[in-house]
């Protein structure tokens, strides 16, 4: 194996970040992230799903046929979604009333298959359960980030506790009503990109074209 | 890969897990193998948690009931308080109580409202809800004389992107709002969803619902209708849609095709 343990569990927060290098799980980012209590229990959800579907994977993968292995990861992801579905809904019911389609829609979120495909298949079960913590984790990072500035600046508050007073509630802050919809995470997502990438440049994918430089006739 | 493989397995089920995984006996044995375990561990949970879900369900209805009444304080003991609400099966179109037909403590009205056989297709649909149930759980909150105190009904219809489903409490008098609260809803954070902000329930209260002619008034708009300050709601701000929402499912079950034939027997005491 090429990377320790503690690599594994690293690298996606911020190196590989799952959401900000690989550009991956970004529907769910907009629409979960305008309140941070949301969002933090999304990023708790995902990591768990992730974790013990690269570990179920892994588990199996030695007897996983190729032709059907898509639908067989997608069985094991979809019923772990299920399961962190009603467990919510009998344990979290105001939590859950709030994510409702965005848990099931966990199913479909690139990072949990793109684990299970890209890593979990070719690796031992400790590995890939500890590269599924690494990757949630790195998803949820982004998640809290995100909804850090949306909900202090679209609803003055963190966490539902009131920071900013907003007008509405007699105060004088007017809150910033596009960062309560999805698509203002575009741009704070975006702005986080470009902030990783200065930060470590490494992460500047190659240009795919190059300019030509046309010789004068 | 870590895994070593002796070159010769012994028994059937070493020598199956052995076998190539891309046979096609083995590709159908996975199959259903994964399918039957998966099922039955996300059947089992549904099953197991069941219970926990309904009570969860049931008990975000009671302290909406609540709420609305205004006897709602966080950390009371919910089912206590609840148990001071009569629940009663209305019949809708007649006004009067069915309670001898349906328990009024079972009764699904949600779930009537698509059953063919409980509920009519709507010609007139300005809430945008399709079909209405013909009957309705509605709850009485007695004081302690045992006199009528307010009259809880659930209404709902259609907002910007969600139906709105909520209760509105009534004085008992039958014309007098004390609050209007909504329970579930998906409109937007910040603008449609402030409908929870408490400033804004507050509006309600006091309001009526008709004035002295019969005729229904209560409007929400952003500016005040000629009726007069006692009818009238201001809309939400940046929320034009969700406000023309709640206008409209007040305005459709407050009026005759909702509880307009109770709220008269209730205006006359037949109760």
């Amino acid at each position: 194996m090429s990377q320790t343990k503690k690599e594994l569990l690293v690298d996606p927060l911020v190196d590989n970040n799952p959401i900000t290098l690989q550009v991956l799980g970004i529907c769910s980012a907009l629409a979960v992230t305008s309140s941070l209590q949301v969002a933090f229990v999304m990023a708790l959800a995902v990591t768990f799903v992730t974790a013990f579907a690269s570990m179920f994977i892994s588990i199996l993968r030695n007897q996983i046929p190729g032709s059907i292995r898509i639908i067989v990861q997608m069985v094991i992801i979809a019923s772990l979604v299920i399961l962190v579905d009603q467990i919510l809904k009998a344990y979290a019911f105001q939590i859950s009333k709030t994510l409702s389609v965005f848990v099931g829609l966990i199913i479909t979120n690139c990072i949990v298959m793109g684990r299970a495909e890209a890593f979990a298949m070719k690796n031992p079960p400790m590995a890939s359960f500890i590269d599924g913590v690494g990757n949630g984790l790195g998803y949820g990072l982004i998640l809290l980030l995100v909804g850090f500035i949306r909900e202090l600046f679209g609803s003055g508050s963190l966490f539902g506790v009131t920071i900013l007073q907003t007008v509405n509630n007699g105060g004088w802050y007017v809150p910033n009503g596009l960062l309560l919809l999805p698509p203002s995470a575009f741009f704070v997502i975006g702005l986080l990109i470009w902030a990783f990438r200065t930060w470590k440049p490494k992460q500047v994918e190659e240009r795919e074209y190059k300019i030509q430089q046309v010789e004068a006739h | 890969m870590s895994d070593t493989q002796s070159p010769e397995p012994k028994g059937a089920i070493a020598r199956f897990l052995a076998a190539s995984p891309d046979s096609v006996g083995k590709t159908i044995f996975v199959a259903v193998a994964i399918c039957l375990v998966a099922s039955m561990i996300v059947s089992a949970a549904a099953v197991s948690l069941r219970p926990v879900q309904e009570a969860n369900k049931l008990k975000d209805k009671q302290v909406n009931v609540l709420q609305v009444a205004g006897v709602y304080e966080s950390g009371i003991n919910v089912t206590e308080a609840f148990a001071a609400f009569e629940p009663h099966v209305l019949d809708l179109a007649t006004g009067e109580f069915v309670d001898d037909q349906f328990d009024p403590a079972t009764f699904d009205d949600q779930a009537a409202a698509s059953d063919p056989d409980l509920s009519v297709a709507l010609d007139s649909d300005p809430a945008g809800i399709g079909r209405k149930a013909k009957y309705r759980v509605i709850y009485l909150l007695r004081d302690d004389s045992g006199a009528l105190d307010k009259v809880i009904l659930p209404l709902h219809g259609y907002g910007l992107w969600s139906t709105l489903y909520g209760f509105i409490a009534l004085e008992s008098n039958g014309n007098d709002i004390f609050g209007l609260q909504f329970y579930q809803h998906g409109e937007t954070p910040g603008l449609g969803a402030e409908v929870d902000n408490p400033r804004w329930k507050e509006l309600w209260n006091g309001k009526k619902l008709r004035d002295d002619a019969g005729e229904l008034q209560i409007t929400v708009s952003k500016t005040q209708p000629a009726a007069g300050p006692d009818f009238y709601v201001d809309a939400l701000a940046g929320a034009t849609l969700t406000s023309v929402g709640v206008d409209n499912l007040v305005k459709f079950w407050m009026g005759d095709a909702g509880y307009g034939p109770f709220l008269t027997k209730l205006q006359a005491g037949d109760l």
